[in-house]
C-alpha cells in the first residue's frame, strides 16, 4: 500500500479546472518529485493535499486512510507537513515561536523538546537566531526556518513546495543536502521543484506536470536522460 | 485642581473606550473583518446584567458573571451564524451583515425592554478617594474603570504572548492558511476571538453605565463607534494600540467636553482621528510588516 495515494483529482479555481484528473502515489522512504512549468498545477495539488483547498472531485488517501474531506488542522497530525511555497513564517513571532507552532498539536514537552535539538542540529543558524524576529531572516534562512517547523510534527511525509525558489545557489544546496538527510532518516519526501534538475537528482521517482495533468512520470534517472525532458526542463 | 479632575473622567471614559476597543482590533486582527455589531454587544451585556441586578435582585457580582458568560455566547453565535458563512466572499458582504447584526440586536433589545430609558445601578460600592482637603474628588467608578482596564491589558498581553491558544491567534492573524498547516483550527481561534472580545464588551457596559447611567437599546452604538476610532487611532490590529487609543481618546472627548463645548466634543474626537490618520495612516502604533519573498 503507497503512504500517500492521490486518485483522479480534480480542482477548480471558480470556473477554471487547475487539476485535471491527476493520480499518483508516494511509496514510504521514497523521495518524489513533482516537476513542472509554472502555473502546471504543482501547488495546487500539495494545498489539496493538506487541506488547504478541496477537491470537486477525486480523493488523497493517507496511509490508506481517506483524508479528502478531512480539515486541514487535522492533517498534520496525522504525519503530514508541508513546507508551503514562498516560505511562510510567521515574520512576527521569533524562530523559536515558529518552531515551536510546528509542535503546535504534539503534546509531549520531552519529546518536543528532543526534536528541537534536532531541528538545531541540521540547522545551527537557526539556534544562533532563535530569539530574533523571523521576518529578519534571510530568504535562505526563512526557508531552513520554514523545514524546521515543519519536522517539528515529526511528520512521516515532508511535502516541499518550491524550496529552492530564489536562494541562492549555495543555500540550494545546503537545502538539498538537508532534504536528502531528511530523507535517509526514514522521512518520506513529496517534492515540488521547478528546479527539475535538481529534484531530479535526489528523487527515486517523478512526475512530470503540464497544465494540470501529469504526461510523464517514471524512474528519476531515467527522466533525465529523456530528451522531451531535457529540452523542457533540463535546458539541454 | 478641576483639570486633574477631568483627567481622570477622561482616563475613566478612555478605559471604557479601550475595553471595546479591543473587541474591535482583536476581531480585526484575527479574522480580517470589522465586527461593527460589536458595540451593540456591550448594549445586551448591560441589559443582561440590569435584568439579573435590579430585575431580579441578584448580587453586582453574579449579575456581571451572568452577563460575561451572556455575551460571550452570544459573540460565538453571531460569529458561527452572521460571519463564517462569509468567510471567503467580499469583505463588504461582512461589512453590511455586520451593520444588519447590529440593528437586529437594538432591535431585539427594543422588543424586550422597551424604547424607555432604564436607569442602571452602579455596581461599584467603592465610593472613591477625596484628595487635597476635598477639592479633589475621584468617584470609585473612575478608580475601579481605570484598574480593571489595566488589569485586562495586562492578562490579554501575557495570555497571547506566552499561552499556546495566545500564540495560536498571532499565526492565524499572520497566516490562516500557514497556521493551519501547523495544525491550528483557524475556525476556533476565530470563535475565541469573538468570545474574549464579547466578554469584554459585558465587562466594558457594566463600566459605563455605571458611569453614565442611562441604559437604552442605543446605548453600545455611540461607544461602539468611538471605540473604533479608538482602536483605528491606535492602529488597527494593535493591542496596545487599542489601550492607548482609548484612553487619549476619552481624555481629549472629556476636555473638550470642558473647555472648549459640550456640544463640539464628537466632532473633535472624530476631527483627530481625520488628522493622526492623514500624519500616520497606520494609526500610532499600527505597523505594516514588510513581508520578504
Amino acid at each position: 500500500m503507497a503512504m500517500l495515494e492521490v486518485k483522479d483529482l480534480n480542482v477548480y479555481y471558480g470556473m477554471i479546472q487547475a487539476i485535471k484528473g491527476v493520480s499518483f502515489e508516494v511509496n514510504k522512504g521514497e523521495v518524489i518529485a513533482l516537476i513542472g512549468a509554472n502555473g502546471a498545477g504543482k501547488t495546487t495539488i500539495l494545498q489539496t493535499v493538506t487541506g488547504l483547498l478541496k477537491p470537486k472531485s477525486g480523493s488523497v488517501f493517507f496511509e490508506g486512510k481517506d483524508i479528502t474531506k478531512t480539515p486541514g488542522h487535522k492533517i498534520v497530525s496525522m504525519g503530514v507537513a508541508h513546507v508551503p511555497e514562498g516560505r511562510r513564517v510567521f515574520a512576527s513571532l521569533s524562530v523559536l515561536d515558529n518552531l515551536r507552532m510546528g509542535a503546535y498539536t504534539r503534546k509531549d514537552k520531552g519529546e518536543i523538546a528532543a526534536s528541537l535539538a534536532e531541528v538545531y542540529k541540521s540547522f545551527p543558524r537557526l539556534e544562533e537566531r532563535k530569539n530574533q524576529p523571523a521576518g529578519t531572516l534571510s530568504g535562505g534562512e526563512q526557508q531552513m526556518l520554514a523545514m524546521g517547523r515543519a519536522l517539528m510534527s515529526k511528520p512521516q511525509i515532508l511535502l516541499m513546495d518550491e524550496p529552492s525558489m530564489g536562494l541562492s545557489p549555495i543555500f540550494v544546496n545546503e537545502i538539498f543536502d538537508i532534504i536528502n538527510k531528511v530523507s535517509k532518516e526514514g522521512t518520506t519526501v513529496l517534492l515540488v521543484e521547478q528546479n527539475a534538475k535538481k529534484a531530479l537528482e535526489i528523487a527515486d521517482r517523478a512526475y512530470v506536470l503540464e497544465t494540470g495533468k501529469i504526461s510523464l512520470s517514471g524512474n528519476a534517472k531515467e527522466l533525465m536522460n529523456n530528451d522531451s525532458i531535457k529540452k523542457a526542463y533540463l535546458g539541454e | 485642581m478641576s483639570l486633574v479632575s477631568y483627567l481622570f473622567n477622561g482616563l475613566s471614559l478612555g478605559a471604557v473606550y479601550a475595553i471595546i476597543a479591543l473587541g474591535y482590533t482583536m476581531v480585526y486582527g484575527i479574522a480580517k473583518m470589522l465586527n461593527f455589531a460589536h458595540g451593540d454587544v456591550i448594549m445586551v451585556g448591560t441589559y443582561i446584567a440590569f435584568t439579573a441586578i435590579s430585575t431580579m435582585g441578584m448580587s453586582p457580582a453574579a449579575g456581571i458573571i451572568i452577563s460575561i458568560i451572556g455575551c460571550t455566547v452570544i459573540g460565538v453565535l453571531i460569529e458561527a451564524i452572521a460571519y463564517r458563512p462569509l468567510l471567503n466572499v467580499s469583505k463588504l458582504a461582512v461589512l453590511i451583515t455586520a451593520i444588519g447584526v447590529s440593528y437586529f440586536l437594538q432591535n431585539v433589545a427594543l422588543l424586550i425592554f422597551g424604547s424607555d430609558t432604564k436607569s442602571f445601578t452602579s455596581v461599584v460600592s467603592f465610593r472613591g478617594i477625596s484628595l487635597a482637603g476635598g477639592k479633589l474628588n475621584i468617584s470609585g467608578e473612575t478608580i475601579v474603570t481605570i484598574a480593571v482596564c489595566i488589569v485586562i491589558m495586562l492578562v490579554l498581553t501575557i495570555f497571547i504572548k506566552y499561552t499556546k491558544p495566545g500564540k495560536a491567534m498571532l499565526a492565524v492573524s499572520e497566516d490562516p492558511g500557514a497556521a493551519s498547516l501547523m495544525g491550528i483550527n483557524t475556525n476556533g481561534t476565530i470563535a475565541l476571538t469573538f468570545a474574549i472580545g464579547s466578554a469584554l464588551a459585558a465587562v466594558a457596559g457594566v463600566l459605563l453605565c455605571s458611569s453614565y447611567p442611562a441604559l437604552t437599546p442605543y446605548t453600545g452604538s455611540m461607544p461602539g463607534i468611538k471605540a473604533f476610532v479608538a482602536a483605528v487611532f491606535g492602529g488597527i490590529g494593535s493591542i496596545p494600540g487599542a489601550f492607548v487609543g482609548g484612553l487619549l481618546l476619552g481624555v481629549i472627548e472629556i476636555l473638550s467636553k470642558a473647555y472648549i463645548s459640550s456640544q463640539m466634543a464628537d466632532a473633535i474626537v472624530f476631527a483627530v482621528l481625520i488628522v493622526v490618520l492623514l500624519v500616520k495612516p497606520t494609526g500610532l502604533l499600527g505597523k505594516d510588516i514588510q513581508e520578504k519573498v
